[in-house]
Order: C-alpha cells, then structure tokens, then sequence
C-alpha cells in the first residue's frame, strides 16, 4: 500500500508545476524515437514470428475435415488482434523501453542529474518523466497496429509456405465475421498498458538510490511489476469491454 | 549572505545535523570540513533544499528559503548555483548544451544570446574547445569544470561546491580550487564548499567550519586552523603524516 501510494503521489507530481508546453515538443519528439522507432525490429521479428506459430499449430489442432480450412486464418487474425498484438508486444516492450526507462531514470539518480534539476528549480519528475509517458501512449498504438499486420502477415506467409493453407482461403478467412471493435480494443488495451509500462518504470527507475546494482534491481523491478500490471489490465479490460 | 540557524535533521533514529548554525559572507569562500558521515553533505542539501531539515532555517540575505512560498524558492534557486560531486552533467547532451541548460530553461533570452554565455562560461573555466563533445568523452576534471561552468551560467549570487576536488590529482585539485577562489573573487558570490582536503583548506579557505558528529565544532580561518585546541579538528588535521612530521 506504501508503494501504491507513493505511485499515486508521483503521478500526480508529473503534472504540478510544469514547465512551458515548448519545452515537451522536442523532448516527446526524442521519446518517441527512443521508445517507438527503436523498438520497430524487436516487434517486427517477434510478432511476425508469433502469426506463423499461431498459423501453423492452429492448423495442427484442427483435425476434422468437416472444419473449412479458412478458420484458421479467422483463429489467427482474432487472437492477433485480441490479445497476441497488444498483450505481447507490450510485454515485449516492457522489457525493452521498461529497463530502459528504468535504468536510464536510476543512473541520473545515483549520478545527481535529477538532483541538478531540482536545485535549478525545475519539476524534474514533470521534466523528465511526461515526454515518456506522452511518447510511449503514441508510440504504443503504433507499434501494435505493426505487430498486428505483421502477425496475421506471418500467418500467412508460413501457412502458404507449408502448404497449410491457400491464399484464398487465408484471405476469405481474414475477411469473414470481422468485427471492427476488435481494433478498437486492440488499441484501447495498447495505449493502458503504455501507461502503465512507462509510469511503473519510470516510478521504479526514479526512486533508486545506491548505486550501480540499485539500478538493475530498480530495471528488474520495473520489467517484473509492468508485465503483472500489463496482465491484471489486460484482464479487467477484456471483463469490462468485451 | 547565506545564514543557517539550528538546522537538525534526522534520518531514522540516527541524528545527522544536531543543531548547526553559520553565516556566509558574499566574496568569501566558505568551507565546510570534517571526516566522512559527519553530515556535510546532508547540511549542503539542506541549504540547497534537497534535503527538508527537522528544524531551523536557512536565510537567503534575510529570505527564509525553507519556508518561503514557490515564488521565493524559485527566486532564490535561480540565484543558486551547484557544483555536484561528479559534475552530475547530463549525458545525453553536448558540454555547451549542459552549461546553457539553465539558460534554456530558465530565461527568455534569444538563442544566439544563450549560446555566447554559454560559450563565454566555457571560455571562463578554460574550456572552449570541448564546448561539442559529450560528458564522455572528457576527464573527471574537466567534468568539474564544466560543472562550474553551468553553475555560473545564471550568474549566480549563491555558489555551493559539493567535494570539488574528489578522485582528482592534486595538481587539477589546485586549479579547480583557484578557479573557485577567482570567481567568487570576481563576481562576488557567497560561495561555499564541501571538502576534507587540506590543500583546498589551505589554499581556499577564507572561512573554515569543522563539524563533528552533526555539530560545529570550530569555526575560523585557514590562518589559525592550526592553532586549535579542538581535539577532533586536531586529529582530522594531522590524519596525514608528512602534516604530523611538519607539525613536530
């Protein structure tokens, strides 16, 4: 409860006392390339990867022939757009931009750069932390649309590949009873979980103090405690929109 | 002038500052001296506000800053000028980019104005040539250096010092001292320093504050320091043989 109330508290410091509009445009700006472009090839490799595993043992689980074969794809592209895009790729990026925040916020701790901040009268928390918190909820949605295509895209390519599945079929399957609040949820989930992943690490990654080893448990800590708020959040989301 | 009336701090049950009181005289350079965990640090961040005492007061030329509204505090920040331990430069930035941060932030000056009191800063500590390279790429010492720089920028009427001449040779521990000393000279700051060298004692030290255990213990000049019939400062004093062997 101690912790939970110090995060509260901490949110609410990102927002008292900040500094001119101007000053956050640039730094978004380096955010979102720190947070989002950088994270483009881990993304890339593990959701096209996750589409082609999802294609190819779906294929394996349907057995009957009395199953048109374009279920698979409609298998594919739900649990892609569901839960595979948003879920795992934000865990994915928990670990990714989490450590980094984390680490990079700890490190100017023990070395007295946010302490530097303070001392010239600037909101450090506000300074340092909103352009994550801003850049990761753009970013965030981005990355899981790519995650998505890119998935179903996998999907596609390992079935054809491996005879699994036709292109037409695979298609007639993406197509068939597609309901367009999926995207909607799908986005609705990525830009919570951005939230979290980038407050929680950056609460962890702020709050060090000690030194080199304090900064990687503050990183350990900051993957581990988003990749449980990311689950429970995933879960209360889909209990209360779906 | 900087005074500082009963501070107390206490972390948990260990007391860290019992009751310290001084003043800071603009053109002097202050020191505040005493063995590692005494509590120097802790007052440095008191006085800066890093640090919210238990008890006491910290006047800026009669401004209670501990006290004071957002206005004062801001106010008196941006008369504050800190020189950190490792420089605490930011790393993702050029060193002309850490010493006009301040001026960024702070000011509404034009940029070409920023950038030649950024540069003119750099020019005063003697390093105009590294104004594009990152914190990095340059030795400790010219980290301090660059600290210095930025906590000038703003032309500061305040300038603390934060252990400026540890992990560096003497000979670069001497001119980070004279630089201090010349620039409080020259633009008359209030300037005060954390240290337990002696040379900076020796060199810099107009005024000298020895604490012990959270408490002053002595307070006077490099001049007489010598002469104290404070155990405490004795021993701290002649911690180092070649000082024992000149003493005898």
């Amino acid at each position: 409860m101690h912790h939970l109330g110090r995060y509260f508290i901490f949110l609410g410091s990102l927002f008292r006392n900040r500094e001119k509009i101007g000053v956050y445009s640039k730094l978004v700006l380096d955010e979102c390339i720190q947070i989002g472009i950088n994270s483009v090839f881990i993304v890339s490799i593990v959701s096209t990867f996750i589409g082609a595993v999802t294609c190819v043992q779906t294929a394996y689980n349907l057995v009957s022939p009395l199953v048109p074969l374009s279920i698979i794809a409609v298998i594919v592209r739900d649990s892609t757009i569901l839960e595979l895009a948003p879920t795992i790729t934000c865990v994915v990026l928990s670990g990714k931009v989490g450590s980094n925040i984390a680490g990079g916020l700890g490190t100017m701790r023990i070395t007295e750069q946010i302490d530097a901040l303070e001392v010239m009268g600037i909101n450090s928390s506000s300074y340092l932390v909103l352009p994550k918190v801003l850049a990761s909820m753009i970013m965030f949605p981005m990355l899981v649309i790519l995650a998505g295509f890119l998935s179903i895209y996998g999907g596609y390519i390992a079935g054809t590949a491996a005879d699994i599945i036709t292109p037409e079929d695979y298609i007639s399957g993406l197509r068939s009873d597609f309901k367009p609040f999926s995207i909607t949820f799908a986005l609705i989930k990525s830009v919570v979980f951005a939230f979290l992943i980038s407050t929680i690490s950056s609460f962890k990654g702020y709050y060090t103090s000690g030194g080199a080893l304090e900064v990687g448990q503050a990183s350990t800590a900051a993957v581990t405690n988003s990749c449980i708020a990311v689950l429970a959040a995933d879960f209360l989301l889909a209990q209360l929109l779906l | 002038m900087i005074e500082i009336k009963n501070i107390q701090k206490t972390f948990g049950d260990r007391t860290i500052l019992a009751g310290v009181s001084g003043k800071f005289k603009p053109g002097d350079t202050s020191l505040i001296i005493g063995g590692s965990g005494t509590g120097k640090s802790v007052l440095l961040k008191c006085m800066i506000g890093l640090v919210k005492p238990e008890e006491g007061q910290v006047l800026y030329d009669g401004r209670d800053f501990l006290t004071g509204d957002d206005d004062t505090q801001k106010a008196i920040r941006r008369e504050m000028g800190v020189l950190f331990q490792g420089g605490a430069l930011f790393d993702s930035k050029t060193v002309l980019e850490n010493v006009g941060f301040p001026l960024d932030m702070l000011t509404d000056l034009g940029t070409a104005e920023k950038i030649d009191r950024a540069k003119f800063c750099l020019q005063r500590v003697g390093l105009e040539a590294a104004a594009n390279r990152m914190p990095s790429e340059i030795s400790g010492g010219m980290k301090k250096r660059v600290g210095i720089a930025r906590a000038i920028v703003m032309n500061p009427k305040y300038l603390f010092c934060d252990e400026p001449n540890s992990g560096l040779d003497p000979l670069t521990s001497i001119k980070i001292d004279e630089l201090i000393r010349e620039i409080t000279d020259e633009f008359q700051i209030t300037t005060v320093v954390i240290t337990h060298d002696m040379n900076s004692m020796m060199e810099i030290g107009e005024k000298i504050m020895f604490l012990y255990q959270g408490k002053k213990l002595w307070e006077g000049s490099s001049s007489t320091i010598t002469q104290s019939n404070v155990p405490e400062l004795n021993e701290f004093i002649y911690a180092n043989k070649l000082l024992r062997d000149t003493k005898a």
